[in-house]
């Protein structure tokens, strides 16, 4: 082994950072799934009527399905009777101020850096946190409202915009969409719903996060986003598990829905814990994004920064329905140790004149194995649409694996479809150049992959680019603070 | 400063240097002159630690201290600078963060504060004049679309951004036209100053016309054959290599 490898191998074995467990009461339902089950969260959650239909009908459909075994990846066998389908902090989170609010909960805020308090209003972050499934508090949702806007936990906005969600929910990904989307309808507990108005530009950017934390609990979360006509809107999602040893499912859907003329921007930094050194512990990532572009013009564009997971499965996907609009696909994924990540989208031309960017950066490490998989489908009735993918692969040694599956269906004469690929090990020449200006290996590594991510880093909005950039070196350093 | 003595370098299991011995004192330019393969360029990466040469025997020491046992970063923090034959490209990296980097790493080895951004811009305008780089140069990628001339050149430009007390100089000239030499000989002479010693690697007597070496020593097949003051340097532009091969019965 070379020194470099050597330093290779120590700084990308570095143990997770948020690796912390919060002692909260909390409120969990008896393990495993069944129509009673199901009625169970219907009634803690006191949903109106369609919501039991709907997730009734989710659960009869999963029922019938299958675990999908197309991706990838080596997944254990999971026994989805064995875990529980609700966890809610016992203390009902209803506070006026943060005074009330649990202090180790605020403290296990404290540790994840989330924006609660008043100070970050001058950032211009609002913030939906949720924490094993219950909505704790909701931040500048008065000033969201001067707008119209609505910014909620997806529960109140079942309790105070029903007609709304009834509307939109299952629009892009119907209840029987795939395995985990169909468990997902079925049993979701919490998660975060926003509307913006006609002819509204969200002034802030929306934020929420996630964060697994009671043992053994499925997280199942849902956020559905509606940008009525002419309206803009930027959400960042990012999210952290505590560390443990069981493996911990989760299965989350967004949705997103763009009518004419309106833009959504859907960030995501995600760095739930990847198990330890030797593939121990860790979260299955199981996750069904899609946006739909239902109007004319309208734009949706999805940015991933991805470090965590055991395993990931997840393909951000846009469904361009009306004529001229745009999907767009930004991602970065970086994988260490023993994980997997199956990760890419899916772009589908229906409307004239749609466009379509696809750029995947994947980053392995480790003895991790790293795919892309994409689909772009044009559509015979989508003329004159454009797709461009790009997917690079970086290697940081020889033992981890890269693998790109493209799978392109073009329907129509007039359409130009372009897919662009390379793969390449960290160069030693590179590392070697940055030595040789006082800079160690290690800072020189961190700064060659930034560099390497640096056309999607720079599709995040700023507060978000800093952290992600900072993300990618812990994932790969052993400078952790 | 510098000595080596006796020294043996192999690459994969091929041994290219075979007893080198070399002084360096401060103030002094050394040049390094020799035909393609006689390991001029090996002994150039031994010095600053290029990890694929195997040092079989011998010993270097520099400013008193054990060079063979430093990481490459160590040495450079130390003061020893090469500039690179073919420099290398670091997409997306920012030249301009990428130097700041390497000053802060070196004024924090120092035990001084590190330079504000706005600090290192000003210091960077400065140095960016002693070889006229381009302004927007500093802007792109490291090396990212430089010409060959703007690649040495800026090679020069970090000598001066880091002020180190042995540069390396290897193969400067190879790929410059007549401006951009001068450019970069201007550049190292302005830069020369009685602590600090300069080895300039190269094929042709051109350079040092520009850059007037105090010693030529002449490398043939891992040896130094020769050493001499600068007029070395014309008789072998003169006579070419085969009047060294011939000398020494080769």
């Amino acid at each position: 082994m070379t020194d470099q490898d050597k330093i290779l191998a120590e700084v990308t074995q570095s143990d997770y950072k948020y690796g912390f467990f919060t002692d909260i009461e909390t409120e969990i339902i008896e393990k495993g799934l069944n129509e009673d089950v199901i009625r169970t969260i219907w009634e803690k959650k006191n949903e109106p009527d369609f919501m039991l239909d709907f997730r009734l009908d989710a659960y009869r459909k999963w029922q019938k399905m299958k675990m999908p075994n197309w991706a990838y990846l080596k997944v254990p066998p999971f026994d989805f009777q064995s875990i529980s389908y609700y966890a809610a902090p016992k203390k009902k989170p209803k506070y006026q101020s943060l005074d009330e609010v649990d202090p180790e909960l605020l403290e296990t805020f404290k540790k994840l850096g989330i924006p609660l308090d008043e100070q970050k209003h001058l950032a211009g972050v609002a913030v939906d946190a949720v924490i094993d499934s219950v909505s704790v508090k909701t931040t500048f949702k008065e000033v969201l409202a001067e707008k119209g806007i609505i910014f909620c936990s997806f529960s109140e906005a079942l309790q105070e915009h029903p007609e709304l969600v009834r509307k939109y929910i299952g629009q892009s990904v119907p209840v029987a969409d795939n395995f985990f989307a169909a468990l997902n309808s079925a049993v979701f507990s919490d998660g975060s719903f926003c509307y913006i108005p006609k002819g509204v530009r969200c002034p802030m950017e929306l934020s929420t996060y996630f964060r697994i934390n009671a043992a053994n609990t499925g997280q199942f979360e849902r956020t559905l986003i509606v940008a009525d006509d002419d309206s803009y809107v930027s959400y960042l999602e990012g999210c952290t598990a505590p560390m443990r040893d069981e493996n911990q499912l989760h299965a989350a859907v967004v949705e997103i829905i763009a009518l004419d003329r309106a833009e959504v921007k859907y960030s995501t930094v995600q760095n739930w814990y990847p198990g330890d050194k030797n593939g121990k512990g860790g979260v299955y990532n199981f996750v069904t994004k899609r946006g739909i572009c239902r109007g004319e013009s309208s734009k949706i564009s999805w940015t991933q920064v991805e470090t965590g997971s055991a395993i990931t499965w997840k393909y951000p996907s846009c469904i361009l329905l009306g004529d001229n609009s745009i999907g767009e696909f930004n991602s970065v994924a970086v994988t260490n140790n023993h994980q997997q990540a199956d990760t890419g989208s899916k772009m589908i031309h229906i409307g004239k004149n749609t466009k379509s960017t696809i750029v995947s950066k994947g980053i392995s490490a480790g003895k991790s194995d790293n795919s892309y998989r994409g689909l772009v489908k044009v559509m015979p009735g989508a003329s004159n649409s454009r797709n461009f993918s790009q997917c690079d692969s970086l290697l940081l040694n020889d033992t981890c694996g890269a693998h790109t599956f493209p799978y392109i269906e073009v329907g129509n004469k007039s359409s130009i479809v372009e897919h662009e690929a390379t793969t390449s090990k960290i160069g030693e020449d590179q590392i070697f150049y940055c030595n040789q200006r006082g800079i160690d290996t290690e800072k020189a590594i961190g700064m060659i992959v930034n560099g390497y991510a640096k056309e999607v880093l720079n599709k995040l909005p700023m507060e978000f680019a800093v952290e992600a950039q900072k993300l990618l070196q812990i994932s790969l350093e052993g400078s952790v603070g | 400063m510098l000595s080596i003595k006796n020294l043996y370098v192999s690459i994969e299991g091929k041994e290219i240097l075979k007893g080198i011995n070399l002084e360096i004192k401060p103030g002094e330019i050394h040049a390094i002159m020799g035909p393609n393969g006689s390991g001029k360029s090996t002994l150039a990466n031994v010095l600053a630690g290029k990890e694929e040469y195997e040092v079989t025997e011998g010993e270097i020491t520099f400013m008193g201290e054990d060079l063979l046992e430093m990481a490459p970063e160590e040495r450079a923090l130390k003061g020893v600078f090469m500039s690179f034959q073919y420099p290398v490209e670091i997409p997306g990296v920012p030249m301009v963060n990428f130097l700041k980097t390497a000053v802060n790493e070196l004024r924090k080895y120092r035990g001084e504060e590190e330079l504000t951004a706005g600090e290192f811009l000003k210091l960077m305008r400065e140095k960016k004049e002693l070889v006229e780089l381009d302004t927007q140069l500093t802007n792109r990628s490291v090396n990212e679309g430089f010409s060959g001339g703007e690649k040495k050149k800026n090679e020069i430009f970090q000598m001066a951004l880091l002020e180190p007390k042995l540069s390396i100089l290897d193969e400067t000239d190879s790929g410059l036209d007549i401006d951009a030499l001068k450019r970069v000989a201007h550049g190292v002479n302005a830069l020369r100053n009685p602590e600090n010693a300069t080895i300039v690697v190269t094929h042709y007597q051109r350079l040092l016309e520009y850059i007037v070496p105090d010693f030529v020593h002449v490398l043939y097949q891992g040896k130094i054959v020769k050493s001499s003051g600068k007029e070395l340097a014309f008789e072998l532009e003169e006579k070419g290599y085969d009047w060294i091969k011939q000398e020494n019965g080769l």
